[in-house]
């Protein structure tokens, strides 16, 4: 069996401070790593590899730090990358983007599953899996928490709302799955080695048949602004000389505001 | 800037209606809706100019449901397209947008009008942070959650009923079982009253202080991500990869207060924090705060709660 594992490098969220001034978000220079829930959509590609066999290959849109952030993936167990790495296409929306990765998939070659995950942190869209599944004209299986694939069928647990959802599809098919899916492993120093003897491929938007300006041409969302909003709380602190005073003094307050 | 509705959550569409009634009011256009499910009329009645019904549309199943939603964008021809962000919605909302080759911004928080354009916020960076966006497409799809709206005081209105043609296309993912989940969870993003719980308690069977002190408030409980992913005390949590609640009271007990778990409950009305950390997150985004041990609070605010509330 032969999976396309979709991943994408995003800044540190733990790393990223405020401008103290605008209050957006100062990503420059912030370390990248493989979105967490990407990683999961990796772990369990590997997981299905480690019990069917085959070929699990990473994809990723990216730029010239993406190869570096991809080694993990490598040293995870992923056999081979293959990063679009596209100046004039920096940036673009998850129309653009999911036209670029349906070129890189055809690009790929044969394939039974893609997987990715429910979203990355970053921008949390939560859009690229079904898109690339309508381009392909695939079957999508999106919030997955439980994965299986064997004779020519997917079968997975979908986490809803109100229901888990256990659901069959013909392979190929686009699964995205949730956090709950799995633990990623933590790849040892063997495999982070030999992860940099893996194949990383890297194409432009020519090298998979697109003109990057008509693509770009096909980004329509914009993003205006980005600002941490002001917590604008009472920041009321409750104190007293004992415990059971301080929890009387609290429900005082919260009968005042009547919400109890 | 003209809309069409859709979500199969029938109280979900009537808050999007809502909203978008009010804004095309704003410009003096139209409001057309998709129906799933019976009784279109009261679509109507809820804000629509006009109501798509399309024969054969049952259990939800992306494929057939996305083929509809397109056959009424091309119907109804609007600029906007709203979309419920339920789970559905939100696979849904990208699935139409290719198929149409259109911008689309998932899970959105608000909608304005700026200068006759669309410009919706959404939560980026894993929570912490708004983008406000806007798009450039004809149409463009948007999805919101639950209660971003308030739905319409029913009134007759005058609008028009459409049966839409659709070749439904057969889904290939079959759903082979349903697992209906326990009731106390589905309630969580609906509940009035949410007492919560966080690392700062040490075992499973401590968690009856805090059931107490539920009990008296009719509060339902929550937890942190820890408590339920890792120690799987509680079957979900409260966070941005949880559930993401709006309560009128919420009391974080021995919760740290990560930026995950606080754009959880950024929109609670009243944020009480517990906890014997006075330099943890929490503090920092709630209404009252109480440094002090949960083991010797929650008795104590149980206490109290009897004495006066």
């Amino acid at each position: 069996m032969r999976q396309i594992v979709l991943l994408k490098d995003i800044p540190d969220l733990t790393e990223i401070k405020l401008d103290s001034q605008t209050r957006a978000p100062m990503v420059e220079g912030v370390k990248r790593r493989i979105s967490e829930v990407d990683k999961r959509a990796l772990e369990a590609a590997i997981r299905l590899k480690e019990k069917a066999g085959g070929e699990v290959v990473a994809l990723s849109m990216g730029d010239d730090k993406t190869k570096t952030a991809l080694l993990e993936a490598l040293a995870m167990g992923a056999d081979a990358a293959y990063i679009v790495n596209e100046p004039e296409l920096r940036d673009v929306d998850t129309n653009a983007t999911s036209r670029v990765l349906e070129a890189a998939v055809r690009h790929v070659g044969e394939y039974d599953l893609i997987i990715a995950g429910e979203m990355t942190l970053d921008s949390l869209s939560s859009q690229i899996g079904p898109r690339l599944a309508q381009l392909l004209d695939l079957p999508q299986i999106t919030y997955v928490k439980e994965l299986d694939a064997a004779d020519g069928k997917v079968r997975a647990v979908r986490d809803l709302e109100d229901v888990d959802e256990v659901v069959e599809a013909p392979l190929p098919a686009v699964v995205c799955v949730v956090r709950e899916i799995n633990e990623p492993r933590i790849p040892n120093l063997m495999s982070i080695m030999r992860a940099k003897k893996k194949p990383q491929t890297v194409w432009a938007a020519g090298d998979i048949g697109l003109d990057a300006s008509e693509v770009r041409s096909l980004s329509y969302v914009q993003v205006t602004s980005v600002t941490a909003p002001k917590v604008e709380r009472k920041q009321v602190r409750i104190e007293a000389d004992t415990v059971e005073a301080a929890a009387a003094k609290l429900v005082e307050a919260l009968l005042q505001e009547g919400v109890i | 800037v003209s809309f069409l509705v859709f979500s199969e959550d029938r109280e979900l569409a009537f808050q999007l209606l809502g909203k978008a009634r009010e804004l095309a009011d704003e410009t003096g256009s139209e409001v057309s809706a998709l129906v799933a499910g019976s009784e279109p009329q009261e679509y109507v009645r809820q804000g629509a100019d006009r109501v798509y019904t399309v024969d054969g549309l049952a259990g939800f199943s992306v494929e057939p449901y996305g083929a509809a939603v397109v056959e009424a964008v091309k119907a109804a021809n609007p600029s906007t397209v709203f979309i419920g962000a339920t789970k559905r919605g939100k696979e849904l909302a990208p699935r139409v947008a290719s198929a149409l080759g259109v911008g689309c911004m998932n899970e959105c928080s608000g909608v304005e009008l700026e200068d006759g354009a669309v410009v919706v916020e959404r939560l980026t960076y894993g929570g912490s942070t708004v983008a406000r966006e806007k798009s450039a497409s004809t149409p463009t799809v948007m999805s919101f959650p639950p209660r971003c709206f308030e739905k319409l005081e029913p009134t007759e209105r005058s609008g028009e009923v459409v049966e839409l043609k659709v070749d439904l296309p057969e889904p290939r993912v079959t759903v082979v079982e349903r697992r209906e989940k326990p009731k106390s969870t589905a309630d969580l993003e609906s509940a009035s009253i949410i007492v919560s719980a966080g690392r700062g308690f040490k075992a499973q069977e401590d968690l009856s202080l805090l059931e107490e002190v539920a009990e008296i408030l009719g509060a339902q409980m929550g937890c942190s991500r820890p408590i339920s992913a890792d120690l799987g005390w509680m079957d979900q949590w409260v966070g941005i990869s949880g559930k993401k609640v709006k309560p009128r009271l919420y009391v974080a007990c021995g919760v740290s207060g990560t930026i995950q778990h606080v754009a959880g409950i950024r929109d609670s009305q009243v944020i009480v924090s517990i906890n014997n950390d006075e330099g943890a997150g929490i503090h920092g985004i709630s209404d009252y705060s109480l440094v002090g041990d949960i083991y010797e609070v929650l008795p104590a605010l149980a206490k109290a709660l009897r004495e006066r509330a």
